[in-house]
């Protein structure tokens, strides 16, 4: 049985990968189509630097495989073009130290529904950690960010 | 480091009915459904299985719905789809409670309900509802269906009586009634973490107590339920409920640690749920 190539949305345009089918998402995103902005720190569900949109809620791309995929629309940090709100904010107000977990942070921060509370925050960065800013950055550019938006 | 992949192989078929027959036909097949336990293995590279079964376009397997006295609820339901219907949070809120503790938003979005109880961890969170609902596991085959009480489902530490050829379909829930329901987890934080004690419990006349991470599998606790049922004392129960859990130390905690948790969560729960003159709702963090 030969897989079929998969077909999906990459930020917006229409992609198809050759990779086998249980190449995680991430290495696909990474190695195929050269999109870095998506990190890898634990490899196994619990730091969310791998954290991608898929259909539009947050997915950590090193725990599913390309062939779960077909169809889907999936957007990376390179998808928001340096140009959303949020990433402005964490440049501002220091949301981003060293920045391994920023890509992911942002991706989940994208997700979070508009105002959110510190409480919504919480539970939807939960599977998001940084080593750097003691948080209180990443909230702070949140607040900033979901309120002019 | 990417895991090496190319050596495995994984099946598609496009229905359920093709997916039961592929389990008949094929050599060992490892089921697949949102990966957040078997991607943790096979990145780890201890994922020993080459061949795969894709079971997550199995929209069939998907669903939340009222049927007659049940509720029933596909097993590629994930924790997302749990946390959002309304039936769940109406008339199941330890479930929805459940999964709204269970890892962080990633994994609530593809972990899925028939996973977390084919894993058959012990500390998995959602077992003990299942295990308090008095839930019936629907397996399906090539050959047929079996309903299987969960409390009939596990035989051992992550054993289960599934077969090879068997698939978890569904779960159905009886309707509970006005009885108050109980979910707590007890880890080292909120989310995100593996539970060192859980527990779910239904109050009324017939109270139902079901923990997790107390022994090899998850337990219903008869002697422990029929001592709050005939109005003992809370500390009478507590010590019923002391002479019928078992647990171990292990690298998450002490087994003494785990006996006052568990000790407790049952006069937490009583203290919630039970008929005396404190009555509050499922217990929130
Ligand atoms: C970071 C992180 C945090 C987590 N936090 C929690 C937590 O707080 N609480 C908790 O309980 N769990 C937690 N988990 C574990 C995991 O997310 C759950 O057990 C989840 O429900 C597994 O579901 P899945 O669909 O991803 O299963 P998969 O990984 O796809 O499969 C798991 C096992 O079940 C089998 N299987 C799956 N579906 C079926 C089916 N329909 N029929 C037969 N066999 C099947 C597979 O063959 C495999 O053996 C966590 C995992 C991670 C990585
Ligand atoms: S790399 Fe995916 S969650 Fe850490
Ligand atoms: S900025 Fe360094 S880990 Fe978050």
């Amino acid at each position: 049985m030969t897989p079929a190539a998969i077909r999906l949305t990459v930020n917006g345009r229409r992609v198809t990968s050759s990779a086998p089918p249980l190449t995680r998402l991430l290495d696909v995103l990474r190695g195929e189509w050269n999109l870095t902005g998506t990190k890898e720190g634990c490899g196994e569900g619990e730091c969310g630097a791998c954290t991608v949109l898929v259909d539009g809620a947050p997915v950590n791309s090193c725990l599913v495989p390309i062939a779960q995929m077909a169809g889907v629309r999936v957007t990376t940090i390179e998808g928001l073009k340096g140009k959303h709100p949020l990433q402005g904010a964490f440049v501002e107000l220091g949301g981003a130290q060293c920045g391994i977990c920023t890509p992911g942070m942002i991706m989940a921060a994208v997700a979070l529904k508009s105002r959110p509370s510190t409480a919504d925050m919480q539970a939807g960065l939960a599977g998001n950690l940084c080593r750097c800013t003691g948080y209180a950055g990443i909230y702070r550019a949140i607040r900033r960010a979901t309120r002019s938006r | 480091m990417p895991p090496s992949v190319t050596h495995r192989q994984l099946l598609e078929p496009g229905t359920l009915a093709g997916a039961l027959r592929l389990l008949r036909d094929e050599e060992r097949l490892v089921p697949m459904a949102g990966c957040t336990d078997l991607y943790v293995l096979l990145n780890f590279g201890t994922l020993a299985p080459t061949r795969f079964l894709n079971l997550w376009p199995l929209d069939e397997l998907r669903g939340i719905e009222r049927r007659a006295n049940v509720i029933r609820i596909g097993a590629l339901t994930t924790y997302t789809d749990l946390i959002r219907a309304p039936i769940v949070r109406r008339d199941l809120p330890m479930l929805a409670a459940a999964a709204r503790e269970v890892g962080g938003v990633q994994i609530q979005n593809r972990g899925t309900l028939g996973g977390n109880v084919a894993n058959g961890s012990p500390a998995g969170d959602t077992l003990p509802v299942l295990a308090a609902a008095e839930a019936v596991v629907e397996l399906r085959s090539a050959s047929g269906v079996r309903q299987v009480p969960f409390r009939s489902f596990y035989t051992g530490y992550r054993e289960t009586i599934l077969r090879r050829d068997e698939l978890i379909a569904a779960f159905e829930v009886p309707r509970l009634g006005p009885v108050r329901q109980y979910f707590r987890k007890v880890g080292s934080r909120a989310a995100q973490a593996i539970s060192k004690v859980v527990m779910a419990g239904t109050g009324g006349a017939r109270p139902r107590v079901a923990f997790g991470s107390v022994g090899p599998t998850v337990v219903r606790l008869p002697n422990t339920e029929a001592a709050l049922a005939q109005g003992l004392p809370i500390a009478e129960a507590q010590r019923v409920l002391l002479s019928e859990i078992a647990p171990i130390d292990d690298l998450r905690s002490t087994a003494e640690y785990r006996r006052r948790v568990a000790a407790n969560l049952l006069a937490e729960f009583w203290a919630h749920c039970g008929t005396g003159p404190r009555r509050a709702p499922v217990h929130r963090r």
